[in-house]
Order: C-alpha cells, then sequence, then structure tokens
C-alpha cells in the first residue's frame, strides 16, 4: 500500500537536502528518527513528505581545534567514544537513553525537537554555543540563547537544516546533571550544566526542564564569577557551605518550573538547588 | 526499495509511515524481531542497521533504502545455535520469551565490542531492553555464560 501524497527523499548531500527541502512545502526533516519515528508511530505526526538526511557526511564532521563544531549528525555514541569538546556533554550523552538510542539519537535531533527536556539543550545553553542554520540562502549563526523560542519551538525556518553546533573549548571545569525517577532511559524531571571556563573567567549555567525554553541562570553565573575572581580564576578551590547553598538558590529562583506527570513545580525547584550545589563543589576542584 | 537483510539483497515495498520492524516482519517474513511498544522503550525490535544497534520500531522502512540489517535470525547456523542463544537456553533466561530476540541480539552486539564485559557493563548495555518476567538474574548469567561460550573463557 502507498498512501498517496506521500513521499520519502533520501538526501544525497546537504545542497541536494536543502534543495528539496525548498521545493516542498511542509517537508519533514529525518535524521536519527528517535523523536519523529515515536510520533509517526502513535499518530501523532503524518508527515507527507520526508527528507532522510542521515547519509550527509558532511554533518557526521565533529572539529575540535580551541573551537568546536560539531555536525548535526553526530550521535550520542560518538560523543561517548571519541572527544566531543565538552565534558558536559559527553556526561548529558551519557543519559540519555539506552545503547539503541544512543547510536541513532543525534545533536541535531535534540535541536531540531527542542525539548525542554532536551539533554544536550541545557549544556549548549551554558557553553553559550551557536547554532549554525543552512538554507539554500545560505548560514546563519544563532546563539542558543536565542534559538528556542518555546517549548518544541525555535527560531529553525522551515527551509533550514541545522548543520552544527559551535563553541569555544572552554576546559575540564565543567558538569551536567540531571534527576529522574529511575537510572536508565529517563526523560529528565530537572538537568543543570554547569561550565566554568577559567580561561575566559566566564560561568556558564543551563537549566533543563525547569520551563517553556532551556534557561540561563544570570545570578547564579555572576555570584559564582564573585567566588573565583576571589580565589583566583586558574586555581582548585573548595566553596564554603554558605557559598554553594546561596548559588543552587540562585539558580533555582532563575527557573520557571510547572506541575506535570514528572514532577511538581517545588519539587524541580528543590532538586535544582541541590544539583547546582553539588555542581559547583565538583566543578570548582577541577582546574 | 532495496536493502541487504541477514546478507541477501531484498526488493520490498513499503507503505511510507511504516517502520523497518513492520517492513521485517510484515513484508520480509522475519518475525523474530518482535512489536511491543513501538516507542524504543523495550528493545524487542533490536536489529544491527549498518552494525549498529538500534530499535527497528524507530527506522522509517523507506529509509533502510540501501542499508544492511541483521536480525536474530541470522545468529544461528541452520539447527545450531549461536553461542548467545545457546546461553539463554541453558542458563534459564527465557520464560516467555517475547523479549529473548532483542535481548540476543543486544548481547550479540555487546560481546562483539566487548568481549569481556563486567556485570556493570552488561547492565549498561542491556539497560535498552525490558523482561517482564525473569527478573534479568537468569540473563546477566547467560551473557556471562556466552562470553565465556563465544571466547572460550
Ligand atoms: C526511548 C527513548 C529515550 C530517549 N531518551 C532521551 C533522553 O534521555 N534525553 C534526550 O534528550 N532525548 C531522549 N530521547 C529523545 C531523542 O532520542 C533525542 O531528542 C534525539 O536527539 C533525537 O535525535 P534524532 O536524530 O533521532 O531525531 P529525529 O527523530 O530524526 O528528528 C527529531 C526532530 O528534529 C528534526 N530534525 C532532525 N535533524 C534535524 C536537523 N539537522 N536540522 C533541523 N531539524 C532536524 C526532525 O524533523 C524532527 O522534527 C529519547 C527517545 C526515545 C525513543
Ligand atoms: S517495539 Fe521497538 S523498542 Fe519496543
Ligand atoms: S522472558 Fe518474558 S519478557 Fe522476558
Amino acid at each position: 500500500m502507498i498512501i498517496p501524497g506521500v513521499s520519502v527523499h533520501i538526501g544525497r548531500d546537504v545542497d541536494d537536502a536543502l534543495e528539496n527541502l525548498s521545493s516542498v512545502k511542509d517537508a519533514t526533516l529525518l535524521a536519527g528518527g528517535t523523536d519523529l519515528l515515536v510520533e509517526i508511530n502513535f499518530g501523532r505526526a503524518r508527515p507527507t513528505h520526508v527528507i532522510v538526511i542521515d547519509r550527509l557526511d558532511e554533518l557526521k564532521a565533529l572539529d575540535r581545534n580551541g573551537h568546536i563544531r560539531m555536525g548535526a549528525l553526530v550521535t550520542y555514541t560518538r560523543m561517548l567514544a571519541d572527544d566531543p569538546g565538552s565534558a558536559a556533554l559527553r556526561e548529558a550523552a551519557r543519559t540519555v537513553g539506552s545503547p539503541q538510542i544512543r547510536n541513532a539519537g543525534t545533536l541535531g535531533g535534540n535541536l531540531g525537537t527542542a525539548s525542554p527536556a532536551g539533554d544536550t539543550l541545557p549544556v549548549l545553553a551554558a557553553l553559550d554555543a551557536t547554532v549554525v542554520l543552512r538554507s539554500r540562502a545560505g548560514e546563519r549563526r544563532v546563539k542558543f540563547a536565542d534559538y528556542m523560542t518555546g517549548p518544541k519551538k525555535s527560531v529553525r525556518r522551515p527551509d533550514e537544516i541545522v548543520v552544527a553546533a559551535e563553541w569555544d573549548d572552554a576546559g575540564p571545569a565543567q558538569t551536567f546533571m540531571k534527576v529522574g525517577t529511575r537510572n536508565a532511559m529517563v526523560i529528565a524531571v530537572a538537568g543543570l550544566a554547569l561550565v566554568v571556563d577559567r580561561a575566559r573567567r566566564r560561568v556558564g549555567v543551563g537549566l533543563g526542564s525547569c520551563g517553556p525554553t532551556i534557561l540561563r541562570a544570570p545570578d547564579a553565573e555572576k555570584f559564582a564569577a564573585g567566588l573565583f575572581d576571589e580565589a583566583g580564576w586558574d586555581r582548585r578551590m573548595r566553596p564554603t557551605e554558605v557559598a554553594r547553598t546561596e548559588f543552587g538558590r540562585l539558580a533555582a529562583a532563575a527557573a520557571r518550573p510547572i506541575d506535570d506527570v514528572r514532577g511538581t513545580a517545588a519539587y524541580r525547584r528543590h532538586v535544582l538547588a541541590v544539583m547546582a550545589s553539588r555542581a559547583l563543589a565538583r566543578v570548582a576542584t577541577i582546574a | 526499495m532495496k536493502l541487504t537483510v541477514n546478507g541477501d539483497e531484498r526488493e520490498v515495498e513499503t507503505a511510507d509511515h511504516e517502520s523497518l520492524l513492520t517492513v521485517l516482519r510484515e513484508r520480509l517474513g522475519l518475525p523474530g524481531s518482535k512489536n511491543a511498544c513501538e516507542q524504543g522503550e523495550c528493545g524487542s525490535c533490536s536489529v544491527l542497521l549498518d552494525g549498529a544497534l538500534v530499535c527497528a520500531c524507530l527506522v522509517l522502512g523507506a529509509a533502510a533504502a540501501g542499508r544492511e540489517v541483521r536480525t536474530v535470525e541470522s545468529l544461528a547456523d541452520g539447527d545450531r545455535l549461536h553461542p548467545v542463544q545457546r546461553a539463554f537456553v541453558d542458563m534459564g533466561a527465557v520464560q516467555c520469551g517475547f523479549c529473548t530476540p532483542g535481548l540476543i541480539v543486544s548481547t550479540y552486539a555487546l560481546l562483539k565490542e566487548n568481549p569481556e564485559p563486567s556485570d556493570q557493563e552488561v547492565r549498561e548495555a542491556l539497560s535498552g531492553n525490558i523482561c517482564r518476567c525473569t527478573g534479568y538474574g537468569k540473563i546477566l548469567e547467560a551473557v556471562q555464560r556466552a562470553s565465556a561460550g563465544m571466547y572460550g573463557r
């Protein structure tokens, strides 16, 4: 049985995929399929034209040279096997789904779905990463902070493909934490990424599953930067209990959580404060 | 579309929203990969796609064109069970058997990469496969037995 009007195009290269994308209205991109196929299998998505982008070799590249450029087709398994240019991203990849999901799921798919629970996204926020979008008209770069506009909403235009994410190598002082209801295969109830870029004297905090988009926590970032100003950016330090608690409080205060099936807003604020405090203690000792 | 299944090139028609799992089971007569959740949670549909362990329910059938698929059916050599299958039978790791094909494929994928996994590594490698019956103890034993059986420890 062939459903009339439904077609599948297997992209040969990025140009070919972009051309197909711009020639068909309402086309849907397909990478690893771990989000889209669930939608299709449950009848929530009925794409009439699918463009398969999983063989676009250009998007599998991972360049690391002080500045990292990770192609959209890099899978979680590759983030674990190769050095992905961010320890926090590696930790986030480690928590995603199962081996089956990590073998198929991609960075570009996480960005394409743009769920507040997407686990790479708080890390991209904390790294102050840039999303690279390409259409037939050319490339444009969007700061991750400006990329997501709401739950499963982004500034990506229908004629654009996410080709990569880019960020400056922030060094080893970074971590990702996530709270869920069990150890394997779990959607985050709350997630947090903390990056302390000692060379650039910058702190980034990204919060996941705690609002309509991924959020930064600017007050917590400023507070932590103050601690490193005092202690010396290039030095290991042990933040005091009081400082850690304050950092946790400020991180949680930036959240805009809701009650849902996975947890209450109050619980999310609580675990964010705990995670932030622990993350600071962990990262401060890495120099 | 054409794809390679268990070493043979096959030509098959597919409806566009059909998953690779449906193509395998209903169009190619390979019912070994099981269909339970269709959302990547249970692992009973696990196959190797170009050598990587994936859930066949999450692969669009039409997107598998030109690719190489291996299913649980490819493991036994005629009537001779693969060491992984043998170990699952011998260790009593099969009860209702629904999860078994997926677990066999996942175990095969693990041992191919890591011939002597620790218990922790086994748990991690099988974390995408759910079994309602065994409580997993016998399965972990079977994987260790398969590792010894395959590599003669
Ligand atoms: C059992 C299970 C467990 C999971 N666990 C986690 C988890 O722990 N953490 C987590 O974050 N996610 C999880 N996911 C969700 C999913 O695996 C991730 O979001 C993954 O990154 C999606 O990537 P994909 O390549 O499979 O995307 P696809 O399903 O191929 O695509 C997803 C969406 O993005 C679009 N898209 C894909 N690539 C691009 C691109 N390059 N440019 C523009 N748009 C694009 C598609 O059109 C589609 O709308 C899980 C999913 C399953 C089924
Ligand atoms: S049927 Fe594919 S994972 Fe459950
Ligand atoms: S033996 Fe019944 S589900 Fe595993």
